[in-house]
């Protein structure tokens, strides 16, 4: 944790620090503390008195209908974009594991994706699944499949899912790729001369080993569909149609910013941090796995 | 088994192993040729989006509404940026493409570098220096991992509305700089320069500043150019945080005005003109991927960390 050989000083330390801190506490424990001191009282519809109210927000909101569908959609839209996303990327880097020559030009290929913004990556998809103008969009609807993303909530979920998961294969194929590479192969070649099949090989071999790998993409994956899709929900659907996919987050923004009802949405700005403490933890403890294998 | 002992074998043999090697081979070979076409297969779905968005940027409104967009480009392209660039389009006629994509840069190079800067200064006084509090500090900037601006939306605005700080680059900025992730990045590497380093710029005399730019800076090079990659990319993606504060049009950022283009999605949006601008909004970060790319992965996988 410490240099045995370091600088004497105080003051210095301090101004170096200074700026991060500051920050961080103007912009991050100040707003923090403040969303759970505002999610213990409720404002009257004018926003004149404020009335402490204990823990009834917290209970409005996990009892509220809309709350509720909005954890459902959330916990379908997260393991739909994960599932996917893992799924295709590590099929993919199966494959590019097997060459080896070109495996660098297949990476360049697949990786870019990565810096689409997730609104741009939703206006990309909108522009193929749109019912009248969209290539895909007008196909399935010639092809008798009433296709309308803005009339049918399934729809849209899967509009949003596809957005997502695109932009997340790119970096689920480099640390899977980084993970079958550091397998020995003489653990594969003695499996092959012990008569195992490729199939085979792959169940009992490689998934095990890729373990700690998944695991850890399984919650970066899924962090990254819980808090970084707000574009994309935002820019595709708003949530629509009726509420089908309104997301927690989104949900929070939908009744701090437009409903201004403050008590109600500090409350569940409450209940997501639990969570992200609860996720981060995870992701901590993938890691060192990570390490340790 | 001793192949003298049996002449038999020895004869057979040969010939078995000769068509086993070849089964073996062509067996391989197939493999081979099926991962190939599952990767350019892959290649080609991850691609097709884009390929397309660029093919609607190269034909005019009319064709796209009308729902014939073809698969090959049209002659339309120059109209269209030229569109996009100058005067923005959608029927709510956004700002301009140019003035956007100004404003994005900036965003986006000034996370990127704020965050480097505060946070090699605060990795430094962790690691160089022993003072009360020290950890404290640190477990202070730790926790911010856990803090993202999605869970605590309505009262970081508050605090930006008491400051006064609406509307302008501060405000933007500012909140967005600091960052758990490459202090932790920063504090370990720092770890790893050794105690010779800093005995022999004692004994030359050189205070904590001067050993800040001449040895651990230059050092830190590799470190930066992966972080700024990977930190460019998150500022120019910003997304909710640009939508709250900014609501002044000659400061949208592209990612935001583009989606504030297409509105409700209609088909009698100016379809060409919003492709056109989705190429310009996506292009500067791909392009920092694809020009970096060595620098990219090695940020990627580091930050994890």
């Amino acid at each position: 944790m410490q240099r045995k050989v370091i600088f004497r000083g105080r003051l210095l330390p301090v101004a170096l620090l200074l700026p991060q801190l500051a920050i961080t506490f103007v912009f991050f424990f100040w707003p923090a503390g403040r969303a759970i001191y505002q999610s213990l009282l409720r404002e009257d519809a004018f926003g004149l008195s404020q009335e402490f109210v204990g823990l009834e927000n917290f209970q409005d909101v996990l009892s509220d209908p809309n709350w509720v569908n909005a954890a459902l959609n959330s916990v379908v839209f997260s393991g739909c974009v994960a599932g996917l996303a893992l799924g295709l990327a590590l099929f993919l880097a199966v494959q590019a594991d097997k060459s080896l020559r070109g495996v660098t030009v297949y990476r360049s290929l697949l990786i870019w994706p990565y810096a689409v913004a997730p609104a741009v990556s939703a206006v990309l998809w909108l522009f193929l699944f749109q019912p009248q103008v969209g290539m895909i969009g007008r196909w399935l609807n010639a092809a008798g499949f009433a296709w309308d993303y803005r009339l049918n909530g399934t729809h849209a979920m899967i509009l949003i899912v596809i957005a997502a998961a695109w932009k997340q294969i790119a970096y689920n194929f480099i640390f899977f790729l980084a993970g079958l590479q550091s397998i020995p192969a003489s653990v594969l070649e003695a499996a092959a001369i012990d008569g195992a099949r490729p199939a085979r090989r792959f169940w009992s071999i490689i998934f095990p080993l890729l373990s700690p790998t998944t695991f850890f993409l399984l919650i970066v994956n899924l962090t990254y569909a819980f808090f970084e899709t707000f574009g994309i929900i935002h820019a595709l659907t708003s949530g629509g149609p009726g509420q089908a996919t309104e997301t927690l987050i989104y949900k929070v923004y939908v009744d701090g910013v437009q409903n201004l009802n403050l008590g109600l949405s500090s409350a569940q700005s409450v209940i997501l941090m639990v969570l992200v403490i609860a996720l981060t933890a995870f992701q901590f403890r993938a890691v060192e796995k990570k390490v340790h294998y | 088994m001793d192949a003298t002992a049996n002449p038999v074998a020895m004869r057979t043999e040969p010939v078995r192993d000769d068509a086993l090697l070849r089964a073996t081979r062509r067996r391989a070979l197939l493999s081979r040729l099926l991962a190939h076409g599952a990767l350019i297969l892959g290649v080609l779905i991850v691609a097709f989006p884009i390929y397309m968005t660029l093919v609607g940027s190269t034909h005019d409104a009319g064709t796209i509404g009308r729902g014939d967009v073809p698969l090959l480009p049209g002659a339309h392209t120059v109209e269209n940026y030229a569109t996009a660039w100058n005067e923005g389009g959608g029927r709510s006629h956004t700002t301009p493409a140019s003035t956007m994509l100004v404003n994005s840069l900036i965003m986006a190079v000034a996370i990127a570098l704020g965050k480097i800067a505060i946070s090699i200064l605060s990795a430094y006084a962790v690691v160089f220096f022993s003072f009360p509090g020290r950890m404290l500090a640190f477990w202070a900037i730790f926790i911010t991992l856990m803090l993202p601006v999605e869970v605590r939306i309505i009262p970081t605005f508050q605090v930006i509305v008491d400051l006064n700080l609406g509307n302008t680059w501060p405000g933007l900025v500012i909140p967005l700089i600091a960052s758990a992730t490459a202090t932790l990045l920063f504090r370990q590497f720092f770890l790893t320069i050794p105690d010779e380093f800093v005995e022999a710029a004692k004994i030359d005399g050189a205070g904590p500043a001067r050993f800040l730019k001449d040895v651990v800076l230059p050092l830190s090079l590799t470190n930066i150019a992966a972080l700024f990659v990977i930190l460019f990319i998150y500022g120019w993606n910003q997304y909710l945080w640009p939508l709250l504060i900014i609501n002044d049009r000659s400061m949208e950022t592209i990612v935001v005005g583009l989606s504030k283009m297409i509105g409700r999605g209609d088909a009698q949006n100016e379809w060409n003109t919003i492709m056109a601008t989705a190429v310009l909004a996506l292009l500067p970060p791909v392009l920092v991927v694809a020009l970096m790319q060595r620098w990219f992965v090695r940020g990627l996988t580091e930050t994890e960390k």
